[in-house]
């Protein structure tokens, strides 16, 4: 019996998210959002914050005492940076722990198949041809991010194929590599001949939130639900993938299908967030891997532990980045980075579990 | 964080030393010796590009030079150039890098990249002074028995005085440079002189990009704008001067700071204008957007140190007289 064999070899691999991860992911999030929305820059009363939200809530009309300026600063600045936050955090991981699985490769992350640099290139390109128009009333820069970013994986999917990835998935990293670094120095090109823009591109490569807005939410979140929901969805599946392909064909799944889906998932995600963020590094790697090595390897519980605690690490470290030089910014990247790695070596020393 | 601040100051400096920037000497950059990003297009059409006073006037000396002075000048400095017409040497210039949109009539050259200056595209024109920005490559054009100039950043206005001076002596027009220094000075003075002055000093942001970048008062623009009695809301953000002068604000901060006036840079660069800065989220309560104070400012003007520093200061002092306060 297929459905009978199924259960018995992924019974290994295979085991479920428990309510104590459960709910720490939960509460890290309810933790990280309630910071984020209390603390800032602007100088506000906490209760009075709290007053102004509990304002929103239906049937209650209280006071928050709360000038226009401030009200503006809670509803129109800070809340939607941290959704913004939440959702690239938890777009970012969820799909550098798809691409970690389907790839079978601890080193694999979001922008692994070409998406970074291709969103790079997209973006210089409309930063350094956008300036001067005048118009301003369309930022073609997320835009041409995403498109960039797609555009860039699907070449790499194409030349990994024609290259055999069918002997071997090492030939789309590989891919990857290739099609990262070439756009890279087209990049690096376009903005060494305009100059003028090179603060902007840069700002733009270090991860941006600053500017953040409920256009900017509304732009990405179909695409982080989607993809989420499309990975989460293949979450057993992956697992008996981890047994092998022949394995996993065994048992009548299509591995070949399987990763198309999940990369087309994951790279949609990873394209959505790199628009309206820029590129923050290091989230797709080592929250999905802490997720691993504290709570377990099964990717019944790293997909959704990762997409919980990436919110919560992007929003904490957002936190991190506005108020510890206010009023100046810190770009998001660097912290993601400083705080990051440091946290990840210690989980790593501290633990034996195993990465794969 | 040091490094992600190195990171962005080196692609300042980077595009700064376009503008004439920097001192590698020291391999420092001081606070107070800025210059902002020249993004801005030949065509720009900011309020603050009147017809320059200066604009290769040639004012006293027009005609030839002695002898034994240069006459085959390659700028890469656009304020330099700038100072060069002013002063009536233009006749002299053989070439200027591709940031000298000033006067027309300069002989720009687009292979020059004044940020990046390149020594045999420069000896290629046989000159026999090259004005540089910083003294990167001064070494290198000296051995090569070509005379270099540095025309480095002023942090004050007698700094660009001196500068105009010294140009008009090596080049032979000291008598043009002391009229068109003498012809600021008086400029300068009339629009301090005439400007409207409220009790209480007004504050002002100046945004560099749409990313909300600024300036402090510690860079030349900033200090511009405290001669006109303004005070900077950018200033807390970078009290140590770790971000040379140009700190990255979060956007809460401006929200609550409700600058008086808002002086907006980025036009050219990133197309912004009133609509768009009045419709940004929570922008439209602010004081200088309910009250129409928000001005455009040319980042071309603003950002150089040479003679047009009277066409910025005049925008900023019409601004402030104009300025309506609830």
């Amino acid at each position: 019996m297929v459905l009978g064999a199924h259960s018995r070899s992924t019974a290994v691999v295979s085991e479920k998210l428990r309510a104590p991860w459960l709910l720490s992911g939960l509460l890290a999030v309810a933790c990280a959002t309630a910071a984020s929305l209390l603390i800032g820059p602007a100088d506000i009363e906490i209760s009075a914050v709290l007053l102004e939200l509990t304002d929103r809530l239906p049937l209650i009309d209280v006071n928050s005492g709360l000038s226009p300026i401030h009200a503006n600063i809670i509803w129109e600045v800070r809340l939607p940076r941290v959704v913004l936050g939440a959702l690239v955090g938890a777009t970012l991981a969820i799909s550098g722990a798809s691409y970690q699985a389907v790839f079978r490769n601890p080193l694999a992350d979001p922008y692994l198949l070409g998406a970074a640099a291709g969103a790079g290139l997209g973006a210089t390109i409309a930063i350094v041809t956008g300036s001067g128009d005048g118009m301003g009333t369309f930022d073609t820069v997320p835009l041409l991010a995403f498109v960039g970013s797609l555009a860039a994986v699907a070449l790499t999917y194409f030349l990994g194929y024609s290259s055999g990835v069918r002997r071997s998935p090492a030939a789309l990293l590989l891919a990857g590599v290739a099609v990262a670094s070439f756009l890279t120095a087209i990049q690096t090109f376009i903005q060494q001949r305009n100059v003028e823009t090179i603060r902007q591109v840069y700002t733009w490569i270090l991860g941006r939130l600053n500017t953040a807005s409920w256009g900017e939410v509304s732009l990405l979140a179909p695409y982080a639900l989607l993809a989420s929901l499309v990975i989460l969805l293949h979450r057993r599946t992956l697992d008996v993938m981890r047994l092998g392909d022949a394995e996993a064909s065994s048992v009548g799944i299509r591995p070949q299908l399987v990763r198309l889906i999940v990369i087309i998932a994951a790279s949609l995600g990873t394209a959505a967030a790199v628009a309206v963020s820029g590129l923050i590094a290091f989230v797709g790697l080592i929250v999905p891997h802490t997720v691993r090595l504290l709570a377990g390897s099964s990717n019944r519980i790293v997909l959704p532990l990762s997409m919980m605690f990436g919110a919560a690490f992007l929003m904490f470290v957002d936190l991190v980045g506005r108020t510890i030089a206010s009023p100046t910014e810190i770009p998001i990247g660097v912290i993601t980075a400083f705080c990051g790695a440091p946290f990840f070596v210690v989980v790593l020393r501290s633990n034996r579990r195993s990465l794969g | 964080m040091r490094n992600l601040k190195a990171l962005l100051a080196i692609s300042l400096v980077l595009v700064s030393c376009g503008e004439g920037n920097g001192s590698s000497e020291t391999g420092t950059y001081e606070a107070n010796s800025g210059s902002i990003l020249a993004t801005e297009t030949p065509t720009g059409k900011a309020i603050a590009e009147t017809k320059s006073e200066f604009s290769a006037k040639g004012d006293a000396n027009t005609g030839s030079v002695e002898s034994h002075f240069p006459t085959a000048i390659v700028s890469m400095s656009p304020t330099a150039t700038e100072m060069l017409f002013a002063v009536g040497a233009g006749e002299q210039v053989i070439a200027v890098d591709n940031y000298s949109y000033w006067p027309p009539e300069a002989p720009v050259v687009e292979d020059l990249a004044g940020w990046n200056p390149n020594v045999e595209a420069i000896a290629s024109f046989q000159p026999d002074l090259v004005i540089l920005s910083d003294s990167g490559i001064q070494q290198e054009l000296e051995s090569l028995g070509i005379k270099v100039y540095v025309a480095a950043a002023a942090a004050e206005l007698e700094d660009v005085y001196a500068q105009m001076m010294e140009i008009g002596e090596i080049t032979g027009r000291q008598s043009g440079a002391i009229a068109a220094v003498d012809h600021m000075k008086e400029k300068i003075q009339t629009l301090l002189d005439g400007m409207k002055r409220p009790d209480k000093p007004l504050t002002y942001y100046h945004e560099l990009d749409d990313v909300l970048y600024s300036v402090t008062s510690a860079t030349f623009v900033g200090y511009i704008y405290s001669l006109a009695g303004l005070v900077n809301i950018a200033d807390p953000a970078d009290q140590d001067g770790s971000s040379w002068g140009y700190p990255q604000l979060t956007q809460e901060f401006i929200l609550e700071a409700d600058p008086d006036i808002i002086f907006y840079a980025d036009a050219e660069c990133c197309g912004q204008s009133f609509k768009t800065i009045a419709s940004r989220p929570g922008w439209s309560d602010l004081k200088a957007v309910r009250n129409g104070n928000v001005i455009q400012i040319n980042n071309d003007v603003s950002s150089r140190w040479g003679p047009r520093l009277v066409d910025f200061l005049s925008t900023v002092s019409a601004a402030v007289s104009a300025v309506k306060i609830e």
